[in-house]
């Protein structure tokens, strides 16, 4: 028999009670290799406003562009224990922020390998659904030649690319905009 | 390497808009652009796989994280995990949240004038087992106000947390409560657009779990998204 998914609703004011117990803010734990990172920015409304009240969970790939999930089909998986879930709430100001490493290329849907990304769902009050989108690194050439980049019209393609600070080199800076001029490109799957 | 099959899309109206203006928290939050369709990768069908041991023994059971027992009416919720080709979702965390029997977060930003309950945290956590089944024993959460339009209520509801086996089936959702008079005028649950779709977020009273002398049972099944019938191209 077939179902159909279950609707999404959305996760209220107060989900930090469910939440607040898995947030994991370090995603280097286990990582065999790779650069380390520190990703820190904030959500805003339509007003411009930050948002103190969502959170967001990445998921991505470890240095060699390699899941820690049974659908990747990793050669040698038996040392990495690198696992690339994060889940990070926002401070009472709307900021978040994070450290991780840089992914490796995971195969794109063409056979071309991806450019190094991370994906983010962003949940909050106001949000009936979750928000998909992806951080993308800046100054790295497969940029260029991403696929799914490639999808997003050219003036857009700039709210996934995460900023170099040119004072602190191990921090990237990212903002998620939910709607505005620079309206932050959001994915359906 | 094994082909890659991805995940369906959920049928037409099962899923709310992100813009839905009578749930007045929308309006400056929804996006305004398009949604961009991904092709799903890897980076979408892999996902966080958790551990059992993350979760202790006793999580699923919210009456009694305290010394003493919390007030109000103790229920037993439990169903199944399933995708929707009907196939188990096996060893899958479930968080849930909610407020105490008298409508109150324990939360610094619930403002409501009605009490804590010393005892009751609202919150709990368990994995499916290898048929996909969930259990919590917990206290039946009252309804609450909230500021959305004139004289706005929540019904009685639980939030559901689920993760599946892939970036593509998170899911957030919320149990409702069969017969509660609300639900007819909630934003939340009435955005979704399809009718059955938004039945099925109403648990089932449950006789096969309703203890005597103890509790009353409600079952409330999930279904994740299904996967395509053929292997993406890659």
């Amino acid at each position: 028999m077939n179902g159909r998914s279950t609707p999404s609703q959305t996760v209220g004011p107060y989900f930090s009670i469910g939440f607040a117990w898995l947030e994991r803010r370090d995603l280097t734990a286990g990582a065999a290799g790779g650069a380390c990172v520190n990703i820190r920015g904030r959500i805003l409304d339509g007003e411009g406003q930050p948002v103190p009240d969502a959170v967001i969970e990445i998921w991505q790939a470890d240095s060699d562009g390699r899941h820690a999930h049974p659908e990747d089909a990793a050669e040698c998986s038996g040392a990495k224990t690198f696992f690339g879930f994060g889940r990070v709430s926002m401070n009472e100001r709307g900021e978040f922020d994070f450290k991780t490493i840089k992914p490796g290329r995971v195969p794109g849907p063409d056979g071309k390998l991806q450019a190094p990304h991370l994906e983010v769902s962003v949940f909050m009050r106001g949000l009936l659904r979750r928000l998909i989108t992806r951080l993308y690194f800046p100054g790295e050439p497969a940029n260029e030649t991403d696929t799914v980049l490639g999808l997003v019209p050219d003036d857009r393609r700039s709210t996934l690319v995460a900023r170099a600070n040119p004072a602190e080199p191990e921090t990237h800076e990212w903002d998620v905009h939910l709607q505005g001029d620079q309206e932050t490109v959001f994915f359906d799957y | 390497m094994k082909p890659l099959v991805g995940y369906r899309r959920p049928a037409l109206g099962t899923q709310p808009e992100h813009l839905y203006p009578p749930y007045a928290s929308s309006v400056k939050r929804a996006p305004t652009q398009p949604l961009v369709l991904l092709p799903g990768t890897l980076s979408e069908i892999t996902g966080p796989i958790f551990p059992k041991s993350i979760v202790p023994a006793k999580a699923f059971d919210l009456t009694h994280q305290s010394k003493g027992e919390p007030l109000g009416e103790r229920i037993v919720v439990s169903g199944q995990l399933l995708d929707e080709d009907g196939r188990p979702v096996r060893d899958s965390l479930v968080e849930i949240w909610q407020a105490n029997a008298a409508g109150r977060y324990l939360h610094k930003i619930d403002q409501h004038d009605a009490p804590l309950d010393p005892n009751f945290t609202g919150m709990g956590q368990t994995f499916t087992d290898g048929e996909g089944r969930y259990r919590f024993v917990t206290i039946r959460p009252g309804a609450y106000p909230w500021r959305n339009h004139y004289n706005a209520w929540r019904p009685q509801h639980i939030h559901f947390s689920l993760f599946g086996p892939a970036f593509a089936t998170r899911l957030v959702t919320q149990m409702y409560f069969p017969g509660d008079p609300l639900l007819e005028f909630d934003p939340i649950f009435n955005s979704v657009p399809d009718e059955p779709a938004r039945k099925s977020l109403i648990s089932k009273f449950d006789w096969a779990t309703t203890t005597p002398e103890t509790s009353l049972g409600f079952r409330f099944d999930i279904t994740l998204r299904g996967r395509n019938a053929t292997p993406m191209e890659r």
